[in-house]
Protein backbone atom coordinates (compact mmCIF):
# COMPACT_ATOMS: atom_id res chain seq x y z
CA UNK A 1 0.00 0.00 0.00
CA UNK A 2 2.08 3.37 -1.20
CA UNK A 3 0.98 6.86 0.11
CA UNK A 4 -0.11 9.77 -2.40
CA UNK A 5 2.59 11.78 -2.31
CA UNK A 6 2.26 14.99 -0.40
CA UNK A 7 1.74 17.93 -2.56
CA UNK A 8 1.64 21.85 -1.41
CA UNK A 9 -1.55 23.43 -2.07
CA UNK A 10 -0.21 26.32 -0.33
CA UNK A 11 1.88 29.18 -2.49
CA UNK A 12 3.55 30.56 0.79
CA UNK A 13 4.77 26.90 1.28
CA UNK A 14 6.25 26.63 -2.44
CA UNK A 15 8.64 29.74 -1.84
CA UNK A 16 9.51 27.98 2.17
CA UNK A 17 10.69 25.07 0.33
CA UNK A 18 12.62 27.00 -2.11
CA UNK A 19 14.82 28.37 0.55
CA UNK A 20 15.41 24.78 2.27
CA UNK A 21 18.04 22.57 0.86
CA UNK A 22 17.75 19.06 0.72
CA UNK A 23 19.16 16.78 3.77
CA UNK A 24 18.24 20.11 6.26
CA UNK A 25 16.55 19.23 9.59
CA UNK A 26 13.43 21.56 10.08
CA UNK A 27 11.35 22.78 13.15
CA UNK A 28 8.17 23.55 11.85
CA UNK A 29 6.30 25.60 14.74
CA UNK A 30 2.54 25.73 14.81
CA UNK A 31 2.67 23.13 11.91
CA UNK A 32 -0.69 22.45 11.13
CA UNK A 33 -2.23 19.36 9.83
CA UNK A 34 1.66 19.09 9.02
CA UNK A 35 1.59 19.56 5.05
CA UNK A 36 4.82 21.46 4.64
CA UNK A 37 6.60 18.70 6.98
CA UNK A 38 5.32 16.01 5.09
CA UNK A 39 6.41 17.83 1.59
CA UNK A 40 9.74 18.24 2.76
CA UNK A 41 10.64 14.80 4.11
CA UNK A 42 9.11 13.18 1.44
CA UNK A 43 10.57 16.08 -1.30
CA UNK A 44 13.91 17.18 0.07
CA UNK A 45 14.94 14.24 2.43
CA UNK A 46 14.09 16.42 5.32
CA UNK A 47 14.65 15.00 8.93
CA UNK A 48 11.72 16.84 10.40
CA UNK A 49 9.38 17.96 13.42
CA UNK A 50 6.60 20.07 14.55
CA UNK A 51 5.01 21.33 17.43
CA UNK A 52 1.16 22.22 17.24
CA UNK A 53 -1.58 23.18 19.61
CA UNK A 54 -4.70 21.88 18.09
CA UNK A 55 -5.45 18.39 18.82
CA UNK A 56 -7.52 17.52 15.61
CA UNK A 57 -4.48 18.74 13.45
CA UNK A 58 -2.05 16.90 15.59
CA UNK A 59 -3.90 13.32 14.53
CA UNK A 60 -3.52 14.80 10.92
CA UNK A 61 0.33 15.02 11.17
CA UNK A 62 0.79 11.91 13.21
CA UNK A 63 -1.20 10.10 10.13
CA UNK A 64 0.99 11.74 7.61
CA UNK A 65 3.97 10.14 9.38
CA UNK A 66 4.98 12.99 11.05
CA UNK A 67 6.80 13.19 14.38
CA UNK A 68 4.98 16.25 16.21
CA UNK A 69 4.57 17.76 19.50
CA UNK A 70 1.22 18.59 21.20
CA UNK A 71 1.97 21.81 22.36
CA UNK A 72 2.20 25.83 22.46
CA UNK A 73 5.07 27.84 19.93
CA UNK A 74 5.86 30.00 23.36
CA UNK A 75 7.17 27.11 25.69
CA UNK A 76 7.98 24.68 22.82
CA UNK A 77 11.50 25.89 22.02
CA UNK A 78 13.42 25.72 25.01
CA UNK A 79 13.01 21.83 24.88
CA UNK A 80 16.01 21.98 22.33
CA UNK A 81 19.53 22.05 22.37
CA UNK A 82 21.25 25.00 20.77
CA UNK A 83 21.69 25.27 17.00
CA UNK A 84 19.99 21.83 16.64
CA UNK A 85 18.08 22.57 13.43
CA UNK A 86 19.36 24.05 10.17
CA UNK A 87 15.99 25.87 10.11
CA UNK A 88 13.19 26.43 12.42
CA UNK A 89 10.06 27.66 10.49
CA UNK A 90 7.38 30.14 12.22
CA UNK A 91 5.07 30.68 9.72
CA UNK A 92 1.55 32.80 10.63
CA UNK A 93 2.03 31.57 14.10
CA UNK A 94 4.20 34.67 15.10
CA UNK A 95 1.30 36.89 15.29
CA UNK A 96 -0.75 34.34 17.94
CA UNK A 97 2.40 34.13 20.35
CA UNK A 98 2.66 36.23 23.73
CA UNK A 99 6.26 36.71 23.39
CA UNK A 100 6.98 36.82 19.88
CA UNK A 101 10.01 38.65 20.59
CA UNK A 102 10.79 35.74 23.01
CA UNK A 103 10.34 33.05 20.63
CA UNK A 104 12.01 34.60 17.64
CA UNK A 105 14.91 34.72 19.31
CA UNK A 106 14.40 31.62 20.98
CA UNK A 107 14.22 30.14 17.38
CA UNK A 108 17.36 31.82 16.24
CA UNK A 109 19.01 29.74 19.20
CA UNK A 110 17.77 26.19 18.08
CA UNK A 111 17.92 26.69 14.36
CA UNK A 112 21.00 28.38 12.42
CA UNK A 113 18.26 29.81 10.34
CA UNK A 114 14.76 31.12 10.89
CA UNK A 115 11.95 31.43 8.25
CA UNK A 116 9.08 33.87 9.46
CA UNK A 117 5.17 34.03 7.59
CA UNK A 118 3.82 37.24 9.06
CA UNK A 119 0.23 38.52 7.62
CA UNK A 120 0.39 42.34 6.54
CA UNK A 121 -1.49 44.63 8.53
CA UNK A 122 -0.86 47.52 6.46
CA UNK A 123 -1.96 45.86 3.35
CA UNK A 124 -3.68 48.50 1.50
CA UNK A 125 -7.03 46.69 1.68
CA UNK A 126 -6.98 47.50 5.56
CA UNK A 127 -5.48 50.52 5.43
CA UNK A 128 -8.29 51.45 2.98
CA UNK A 129 -10.93 49.77 5.91
CA UNK A 130 -9.38 51.66 8.78
CA UNK A 131 -9.23 54.74 6.73
CA UNK A 132 -12.77 54.70 5.04
CA UNK A 133 -14.91 52.89 6.85
CA UNK A 134 -13.03 53.70 10.36
CA UNK A 135 -12.84 49.89 11.21
CA UNK A 136 -10.25 47.46 12.43
CA UNK A 137 -9.34 45.51 9.21
CA UNK A 138 -11.58 41.91 8.10
CA UNK A 139 -9.21 40.59 4.93
CA UNK A 140 -8.59 37.14 3.56
CA UNK A 141 -5.59 37.01 5.85
CA UNK A 142 -7.00 38.65 8.92
CA UNK A 143 -10.37 37.20 8.49
CA UNK A 144 -11.00 37.48 12.21
CA UNK A 145 -13.37 40.34 14.60
CA UNK A 146 -11.70 42.23 16.55
CA UNK A 147 -13.51 39.70 19.70
CA UNK A 148 -12.44 36.86 18.16
CA UNK A 149 -9.18 37.14 16.64
CA UNK A 150 -6.27 34.55 17.77
CA UNK A 151 -4.01 37.06 16.85
CA UNK A 152 -2.48 39.29 19.33
CA UNK A 153 0.02 41.06 17.12
CA UNK A 154 -0.46 43.29 14.44
CA UNK A 155 2.45 44.03 12.16
CA UNK A 156 3.45 45.49 8.99
CA UNK A 157 6.31 44.10 6.81
CA UNK A 158 8.05 47.72 7.69
CA UNK A 159 7.32 47.07 11.82
CA UNK A 160 9.18 43.39 11.45
CA UNK A 161 12.20 45.33 9.59
CA UNK A 162 12.45 47.52 12.15
CA UNK A 163 12.84 44.79 14.82
CA UNK A 164 14.88 43.05 13.02
CA UNK A 165 17.38 46.17 12.99
CA UNK A 166 16.54 46.32 16.70
CA UNK A 167 17.39 42.74 17.41
CA UNK A 168 20.50 42.81 15.10
CA UNK A 169 19.27 40.12 12.83
CA UNK A 170 20.19 39.40 9.54
CA UNK A 171 17.23 39.28 7.26
CA UNK A 172 18.84 37.16 4.11
CA UNK A 173 15.49 36.23 2.10
CA UNK A 174 12.37 38.61 1.81
CA UNK A 175 9.47 37.45 -0.31
CA UNK A 176 6.13 39.21 -0.64
CA UNK A 177 3.21 37.64 -1.22
CA UNK A 178 -0.41 38.82 -2.34
CA UNK A 179 -3.29 36.03 -3.23
CA UNK A 180 -1.21 33.41 -4.70
CA UNK A 181 1.51 35.71 -6.61
CA UNK A 182 4.48 37.33 -5.73
CA UNK A 183 4.74 41.27 -4.94
CA UNK A 184 7.71 42.71 -6.26
CA UNK A 185 7.06 46.65 -5.68
CA UNK A 186 5.74 48.45 -2.75
CA UNK A 187 5.44 44.74 -0.41
CA UNK A 188 4.07 47.02 2.74
CA UNK A 189 1.23 47.84 0.82
CA UNK A 190 0.82 45.80 -1.92
CA UNK A 191 1.58 42.21 -0.05
CA UNK A 192 -0.42 40.71 2.42
CA UNK A 193 2.12 38.51 3.67
CA UNK A 194 6.11 38.29 4.01
CA UNK A 195 8.08 35.89 4.34
CA UNK A 196 11.37 36.11 5.86
CA UNK A 197 14.77 34.58 5.87
CA UNK A 198 16.58 35.18 8.92
CA UNK A 199 20.03 34.43 10.42
CA UNK A 200 21.77 35.80 14.04
CA UNK A 201 25.53 35.42 14.26
CA UNK B 1 -20.80 -6.65 12.57
CA UNK B 2 -18.58 -7.34 15.68
CA UNK B 3 -14.96 -5.84 15.66
CA UNK B 4 -12.51 -8.93 14.14
CA UNK B 5 -11.23 -10.85 17.08
CA UNK B 6 -7.96 -12.84 18.08
CA UNK B 7 -10.26 -15.66 19.60
CA UNK B 8 -9.32 -18.04 21.81
CA UNK B 9 -6.15 -17.84 23.02
CA UNK B 10 -3.60 -18.80 25.61
CA UNK B 11 -1.07 -17.94 28.26
CA UNK B 12 2.43 -20.07 28.22
CA UNK B 13 4.90 -19.99 30.79
CA UNK B 14 8.51 -19.83 30.88
CA UNK B 15 10.62 -21.04 33.76
CA UNK B 16 14.40 -19.63 33.98
CA UNK B 17 16.89 -18.82 36.60
CA UNK B 18 17.39 -21.69 37.65
CA UNK B 19 20.13 -22.64 40.33
CA UNK B 20 23.06 -21.66 40.16
CA UNK B 21 22.05 -19.36 37.79
CA UNK B 22 19.32 -17.32 39.89
CA UNK B 23 18.01 -14.13 39.05
CA UNK B 24 19.97 -11.09 41.11
CA UNK B 25 17.68 -8.59 41.83
CA UNK B 26 18.27 -4.71 42.87
CA UNK B 27 17.76 -5.31 46.36
CA UNK B 28 20.75 -7.88 45.76
CA UNK B 29 18.68 -11.10 46.63
CA UNK B 30 18.64 -13.90 44.09
CA UNK B 31 15.00 -15.15 42.82
CA UNK B 32 15.34 -18.71 41.52
CA UNK B 33 13.02 -20.66 39.47
CA UNK B 34 11.40 -17.82 38.26
CA UNK B 35 8.16 -18.13 36.38
CA UNK B 36 6.90 -15.90 33.16
CA UNK B 37 3.53 -16.09 32.34
CA UNK B 38 2.77 -14.76 28.70
CA UNK B 39 0.77 -14.34 25.34
CA UNK B 40 1.27 -14.25 22.03
CA UNK B 41 -0.76 -12.76 19.19
CA UNK B 42 -0.28 -12.66 15.56
CA UNK B 43 2.69 -14.71 13.52
CA UNK B 44 6.35 -13.48 13.56
CA UNK B 45 8.05 -12.67 10.41
CA UNK B 46 11.20 -14.57 9.03
CA UNK B 47 13.42 -11.88 9.86
CA UNK B 48 11.95 -11.55 13.48
CA UNK B 49 11.62 -7.92 12.62
CA UNK B 50 7.57 -7.60 13.34
CA UNK B 51 7.99 -8.11 17.95
CA UNK B 52 6.06 -5.81 19.43
CA UNK B 53 6.17 -6.18 23.38
CA UNK B 54 3.25 -4.43 25.61
CA UNK B 55 3.05 -4.45 29.72
CA UNK B 56 0.24 -4.21 31.58
CA UNK B 57 -1.03 -2.04 34.40
CA UNK B 58 -0.40 -3.14 38.16
CA UNK B 59 -3.41 -5.23 38.66
CA UNK B 60 -3.86 -6.92 35.19
CA UNK B 61 -2.36 -9.78 33.52
CA UNK B 62 -0.24 -11.44 30.49
CA UNK B 63 -4.01 -11.44 28.95
CA UNK B 64 -4.22 -8.83 27.03
CA UNK B 65 -5.89 -9.73 23.87
CA UNK B 66 -8.71 -12.71 22.50
CA UNK B 67 -10.79 -14.64 24.63
CA UNK B 68 -9.93 -17.79 27.16
CA UNK B 69 -11.71 -20.40 26.34
CA UNK B 70 -15.18 -20.15 28.14
CA UNK B 71 -14.71 -16.43 28.97
CA UNK B 72 -17.23 -14.05 28.21
CA UNK B 73 -15.06 -11.20 28.55
CA UNK B 74 -11.84 -10.01 26.01
CA UNK B 75 -8.34 -9.23 27.47
CA UNK B 76 -7.86 -5.96 29.21
CA UNK B 77 -6.17 -4.56 26.43
CA UNK B 78 -8.38 -6.15 23.16
CA UNK B 79 -9.66 -3.06 21.85
CA UNK B 80 -5.99 -2.37 21.29
CA UNK B 81 -5.10 -5.41 20.00
CA UNK B 82 -6.15 -7.77 16.98
CA UNK B 83 -6.65 -8.11 13.70
CA UNK B 84 -7.11 -4.88 12.02
CA UNK B 85 -6.83 -2.77 15.29
CA UNK B 86 -4.50 -0.42 16.61
CA UNK B 87 -1.62 -3.46 17.71
CA UNK B 88 -2.60 -4.71 14.07
CA UNK B 89 -2.25 -8.70 14.55
CA UNK B 90 -2.23 -9.23 10.99
CA UNK B 91 0.70 -7.24 10.74
CA UNK B 92 2.96 -7.41 14.22
CA UNK B 93 4.30 -10.63 16.45
CA UNK B 94 2.83 -8.98 19.68
CA UNK B 95 4.01 -10.62 23.41
CA UNK B 96 2.14 -9.64 26.34
CA UNK B 97 3.69 -11.18 29.77
CA UNK B 98 2.72 -10.82 33.53
CA UNK B 99 5.37 -9.26 36.01
CA UNK B 100 7.06 -10.78 38.82
CA UNK B 101 5.70 -10.27 41.82
CA UNK B 102 2.13 -10.29 40.26
CA UNK B 103 -0.63 -13.11 41.34
CA UNK B 104 -1.43 -14.06 37.75
CA UNK B 105 0.99 -16.57 36.27
CA UNK B 106 4.14 -14.91 37.09
CA UNK B 107 6.11 -15.67 40.15
CA UNK B 108 5.32 -13.96 43.27
CA UNK B 109 4.59 -14.11 46.68
CA UNK B 110 1.52 -16.66 45.95
CA UNK B 111 4.34 -18.78 44.61
CA UNK B 112 5.32 -22.25 45.84
CA UNK B 113 8.65 -21.26 47.52
CA UNK B 114 11.32 -23.72 46.21
CA UNK B 115 13.39 -23.68 49.36
CA UNK B 116 10.05 -24.48 51.41
CA UNK B 117 7.53 -25.79 49.74
CA UNK B 118 5.00 -23.33 50.75
CA UNK B 119 4.26 -20.00 49.29
CA UNK B 120 6.86 -17.32 49.81
CA UNK B 121 4.44 -14.49 51.66
CA UNK B 122 6.31 -11.92 52.74
CA UNK B 123 9.59 -14.79 52.43
CA UNK B 124 9.21 -13.05 48.76
CA UNK B 125 12.15 -10.72 47.73
CA UNK B 126 11.31 -6.94 46.72
CA UNK B 127 11.19 -6.73 43.58
CA UNK B 128 11.69 -3.54 41.52
CA UNK B 129 10.28 -2.73 37.99
CA UNK B 130 13.81 -2.89 36.73
CA UNK B 131 13.96 -6.65 37.73
CA UNK B 132 10.45 -7.30 35.89
CA UNK B 133 12.03 -5.48 33.16
CA UNK B 134 15.23 -8.34 33.35
CA UNK B 135 13.04 -11.33 33.41
CA UNK B 136 11.14 -10.06 30.61
CA UNK B 137 14.52 -10.16 29.17
CA UNK B 138 14.82 -13.68 29.94
CA UNK B 139 11.63 -14.16 27.30
CA UNK B 140 12.73 -11.93 24.84
CA UNK B 141 16.12 -13.98 24.26
CA UNK B 142 13.94 -17.12 24.48
CA UNK B 143 12.10 -16.34 21.56
CA UNK B 144 15.09 -15.59 19.92
CA UNK B 145 13.95 -11.56 19.35
CA UNK B 146 17.31 -9.23 19.07
CA UNK B 147 14.84 -6.10 18.51
CA UNK B 148 11.38 -5.02 19.25
CA UNK B 149 9.92 -3.06 16.67
CA UNK B 150 8.64 -0.95 19.88
CA UNK B 151 7.79 -1.58 23.48
CA UNK B 152 4.68 -0.05 24.70
CA UNK B 153 2.31 0.33 27.98
CA UNK B 154 0.34 2.71 30.30
CA UNK B 155 0.77 3.70 33.88
CA UNK B 156 2.89 0.96 35.22
CA UNK B 157 3.10 -0.56 31.69
CA UNK B 158 4.46 2.56 30.68
CA UNK B 159 7.19 2.51 33.06
CA UNK B 160 8.60 -1.06 32.07
CA UNK B 161 8.45 0.40 28.24
CA UNK B 162 10.86 2.71 29.39
CA UNK B 163 13.08 0.95 31.51
CA UNK B 164 13.30 -1.15 28.25
CA UNK B 165 14.50 1.28 26.16
CA UNK B 166 16.64 2.63 29.01
CA UNK B 167 18.44 -0.40 29.58
CA UNK B 168 18.45 -2.49 26.69
CA UNK B 169 18.81 0.68 23.69
CA UNK B 170 20.19 -2.27 21.23
CA UNK B 171 16.49 -3.83 21.28
CA UNK B 172 14.24 -1.24 21.52
CA UNK B 173 13.32 0.67 17.93
CA UNK B 174 10.54 2.45 19.94
CA UNK B 175 8.73 3.33 23.08
CA UNK B 176 4.99 3.80 23.05
CA UNK B 177 4.20 5.21 27.20
CA UNK B 178 0.93 6.10 27.77
CA UNK B 179 -0.10 7.95 31.03
CA UNK B 180 2.78 6.84 32.67
CA UNK B 181 5.66 9.25 34.15
CA UNK B 182 9.29 8.74 34.72
CA UNK B 183 9.74 8.85 38.39
CA UNK B 184 7.09 8.30 41.08
CA UNK B 185 5.84 10.86 42.98
CA UNK B 186 5.23 11.53 46.75
CA UNK B 187 1.48 11.66 45.84
CA UNK B 188 1.52 8.42 44.21
CA UNK B 189 3.72 6.98 46.91
CA UNK B 190 1.20 8.69 49.47
CA UNK B 191 -1.96 6.96 47.61
CA UNK B 192 -0.25 3.38 47.65
CA UNK B 193 0.52 3.41 51.03
CA UNK B 194 -2.36 4.15 52.57
CA UNK B 195 -3.48 0.80 49.94
CA UNK B 196 -0.91 -1.26 51.82
CA UNK B 197 -2.03 0.26 55.33
CA UNK B 198 -5.53 -0.99 54.54
CA UNK B 199 -4.21 -4.49 54.16
CA UNK B 200 -1.58 -4.56 56.58
CA UNK B 201 -4.35 -3.15 59.11
CA UNK B 202 -6.70 -5.98 58.36
CA UNK B 203 -6.35 -8.75 60.97
CA UNK B 204 -6.87 -11.35 58.37
CA UNK B 205 -3.47 -10.70 56.68
CA UNK B 206 -1.25 -12.27 59.63
CA UNK B 207 1.89 -10.51 58.22
CA UNK B 208 1.12 -11.90 55.04
CA UNK B 209 0.58 -15.52 56.00
CA UNK B 210 -2.64 -16.03 55.18
CA UNK B 211 -2.53 -18.51 52.23
CA UNK B 212 -4.81 -21.49 53.23
CA UNK B 213 -6.58 -19.27 55.21
CA UNK B 214 -9.23 -16.46 55.34
CA UNK B 215 -8.03 -13.81 53.18
CA UNK B 216 -7.45 -10.11 53.96
CA UNK B 217 -10.61 -9.07 51.93
CA UNK B 218 -11.26 -5.88 53.91
CA UNK B 219 -8.55 -4.54 53.48
CA UNK B 220 -7.48 -5.57 49.84
CA UNK B 221 -10.94 -3.96 48.86
CA UNK B 222 -10.22 -1.03 51.00
CA UNK B 223 -6.59 -0.30 48.72
CA UNK B 224 -9.16 -1.05 45.82
CA UNK B 225 -11.43 1.66 46.38
CA UNK B 226 -8.86 3.77 47.45
CA UNK B 227 -6.73 2.97 43.89
CA UNK B 228 -10.28 3.36 42.00
CA UNK B 229 -10.26 7.36 42.76
CA UNK B 230 -7.67 7.69 41.77
CA UNK B 231 -8.20 6.01 38.28
CA UNK B 232 -11.25 8.09 37.77
CA UNK B 233 -11.55 12.02 37.55
CA UNK B 234 -13.68 14.34 39.79
CA UNK B 235 -15.71 14.89 36.50
CA UNK B 236 -15.84 11.70 35.14
CA UNK B 237 -17.24 10.31 38.67
CA UNK B 238 -19.93 13.10 38.89
CA UNK B 239 -21.19 12.64 35.20
CA UNK B 240 -21.17 8.55 36.31
CA UNK B 241 -22.56 8.89 39.75
CA UNK B 242 -23.80 12.57 40.66
CA UNK B 243 -25.51 12.73 43.76
CA UNK B 244 -27.79 9.52 42.75
CA UNK B 245 -28.79 7.45 45.55
CA UNK B 246 -29.03 4.02 45.95
CA UNK B 247 -32.86 2.37 45.46
CA UNK B 248 -33.81 4.68 47.63
CA UNK B 249 -35.84 8.00 47.83
CA UNK B 250 -34.75 9.59 50.97
CA UNK B 251 -31.23 10.08 53.08
CA UNK B 252 -31.23 6.69 55.58
CA UNK B 253 -28.88 9.09 58.15
CA UNK B 254 -27.33 5.96 59.08
CA UNK B 255 -23.97 4.66 57.88
CA UNK B 256 -25.92 2.39 55.59
CA UNK B 257 -24.42 3.43 51.91
CA UNK B 258 -26.81 5.74 50.75
CA UNK B 259 -24.76 7.06 47.42
CA UNK B 260 -24.43 5.40 44.17
CA UNK B 261 -20.62 6.00 44.20
CA UNK B 262 -20.56 4.06 48.18
CA UNK B 263 -22.13 0.88 46.28
CA UNK B 264 -19.74 1.36 43.00
CA UNK B 265 -16.49 1.50 45.54
CA UNK B 266 -17.73 -1.55 47.49
CA UNK B 267 -19.03 -3.32 44.39
CA UNK B 268 -15.21 -3.19 42.41
CA UNK B 269 -13.30 -3.31 46.06
CA UNK B 270 -15.56 -6.67 46.62
CA UNK B 271 -15.19 -8.17 43.03
CA UNK B 272 -11.25 -7.22 42.80
CA UNK B 273 -10.37 -9.58 46.27
CA UNK B 274 -12.09 -12.66 44.39
CA UNK B 275 -9.10 -12.07 41.73
CA UNK B 276 -5.99 -10.64 43.23
CA UNK B 277 -3.84 -11.70 45.80
CA UNK B 278 -3.67 -8.67 48.64
CA UNK B 279 0.77 -9.73 49.08
CA UNK B 280 1.14 -8.88 45.51
CA UNK B 281 -0.80 -5.92 46.02
CA UNK B 282 2.18 -4.66 48.54
CA UNK B 283 4.64 -5.96 46.43
CA UNK B 284 3.84 -4.44 43.21
CA UNK B 285 2.78 -0.72 45.01
CA UNK B 286 6.37 -0.61 46.18
CA UNK B 287 7.86 -1.83 43.07
CA UNK B 288 5.92 1.74 41.63
CA UNK B 289 7.61 3.35 44.87
CA UNK B 290 11.00 2.90 44.16
CA UNK B 291 10.72 4.07 40.55
CA UNK B 292 13.13 6.89 39.70
CA UNK B 293 14.16 6.85 35.83
CA UNK B 294 16.61 9.74 36.80
CA UNK B 295 20.20 8.86 37.60
CA UNK B 296 21.36 11.42 40.11
CA UNK B 297 18.13 13.55 40.08
CA UNK B 298 19.15 14.51 36.55
CA UNK B 299 16.36 13.12 33.81
CA UNK B 300 18.62 13.97 31.04
CA UNK B 301 21.37 11.88 31.66
CA UNK B 302 19.12 8.58 31.78
CA UNK B 303 18.10 9.33 28.48
CA UNK B 304 21.44 9.40 27.39
CA UNK B 305 22.17 5.87 25.58
CA UNK B 306 18.35 5.41 24.45
CA UNK B 307 18.33 5.06 20.58
CA UNK B 308 13.98 4.16 20.32
CA UNK B 309 11.98 6.45 18.68
CA UNK B 310 9.03 7.85 21.26
CA UNK B 311 5.02 8.21 21.11
CA UNK B 312 4.05 9.70 24.48
CA UNK B 313 0.68 10.15 25.29
CA UNK B 314 -0.89 12.10 28.44
CA UNK B 315 -4.40 12.65 29.16
CA UNK B 316 -5.95 16.11 30.21
CA UNK B 317 -7.40 14.84 33.36
CA UNK B 318 -5.42 12.35 34.54
CA UNK B 319 -4.83 13.43 37.79
CA UNK B 320 -2.80 10.58 38.84
CA UNK B 321 -0.41 10.81 36.23
CA UNK B 322 -1.08 14.26 34.62
CA UNK B 323 0.12 15.44 31.74
CA UNK B 324 3.32 18.29 32.65
CA UNK B 325 4.96 14.42 33.63
CA UNK B 326 5.21 13.36 30.39
CA UNK B 327 5.73 16.46 29.20
CA UNK B 328 8.80 16.48 31.39
CA UNK B 329 9.66 13.17 29.79
CA UNK B 330 9.04 15.03 26.62
CA UNK B 331 11.62 18.08 27.23
CA UNK B 332 14.08 15.01 28.35
CA UNK B 333 13.78 13.17 25.15
CA UNK B 334 14.06 16.09 23.30
CA UNK B 335 17.32 17.45 25.01
CA UNK B 336 18.80 14.36 24.04
CA UNK B 337 18.02 14.66 20.26
CA UNK B 338 15.69 12.01 20.52
CA UNK B 339 12.74 11.47 17.84
CA UNK B 340 9.40 12.19 19.90
CA UNK B 341 5.65 12.50 19.42
CA UNK B 342 3.74 13.90 21.87
CA UNK B 343 0.18 13.92 22.42
CA UNK B 344 -2.14 15.33 25.34
CA UNK B 345 -5.53 13.34 24.68
CA UNK B 346 -8.74 15.56 25.76
CA UNK B 347 -10.49 13.76 28.19
CA UNK B 348 -12.50 13.65 31.70
CA UNK B 349 -11.86 9.99 32.41
CA UNK B 350 -8.73 10.63 34.59
CA UNK B 351 -5.95 7.73 34.63
CA UNK B 352 -8.34 5.44 33.31
CA UNK B 353 -8.54 7.26 30.27
CA UNK B 354 -5.48 5.13 28.45
CA UNK B 355 -8.24 2.02 28.69
CA UNK B 356 -11.26 3.77 27.60
CA UNK B 357 -9.83 6.85 24.64
CA UNK B 358 -9.42 4.27 21.88
CA UNK B 359 -10.22 6.06 18.53
CA UNK B 360 -7.90 8.63 19.50
CA UNK B 361 -4.91 6.13 20.71
CA UNK B 362 -5.81 3.89 17.74
CA UNK B 363 -5.32 6.68 14.86
CA UNK B 364 -1.81 7.45 17.20
CA UNK B 365 -0.47 3.95 17.77
CA UNK B 366 -1.23 2.36 14.33
CA UNK B 367 -0.06 5.64 12.17
CA UNK B 368 2.78 5.84 15.23
CA UNK B 369 3.82 1.75 14.44
CA UNK B 370 3.56 2.13 10.28
CA UNK B 371 5.84 4.54 10.57
CA UNK B 372 8.67 2.70 12.61
CA UNK B 373 8.10 -0.55 10.40
CA UNK B 374 8.65 1.49 7.45
CA UNK B 375 12.11 2.93 9.01
CA UNK B 376 13.39 -0.54 10.60
CA UNK B 377 12.53 -2.60 7.62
Amino acid sequence: MSEPNPVLTRFDHKIIVEWIPANSRVLDLGCGDGELLAYLIAEKNVKGTGIEIDEEAIYKCIAKGLSISHGDVDSGLADYSTKRFDFVILNESLQEVLHPQKVILEALRVGKKVIVGIPNFCHWQARKQIFFQGRVPVTKELPHQWYDTPNLRFLSLKDFHKFCRQEKITIEGQRNISINKEIFVMPNLLARIGLFLLKKD
Amino acid sequence: MPPKSLGIVQTQFLTFAHPPKEMILDSGLKLADITLAYETYGTINKDKSNAIFVFHSLTTDAHAAGFHAGDKKPGWWDDMIGPGKAFDTDKYFVISSNCIGSCKGSTGPISTNPKTGKPYGLNFPMVTINDMVRAQKYLIDHLGIKKLLSVAGGSMGGLQALLWAVNYPEYVSSVIAIATNTRQTAQQIAFHEVGRQAIMADPDWLNGDYYGKTIPARGLALARMIGHITYMSDQSMDEKFGRKLIAKEKFGYDFEQDFEVENYLKYRGDTFVQRFDANSYLYLSKSLDYFDLAKDGDLLKAFKNVKSNFLVIAFTSDWLYPAYQSKDMVRALKANDIDVSYVEINSSYGHDAFLVEIDEQSHLVSHFLKRIYKETT
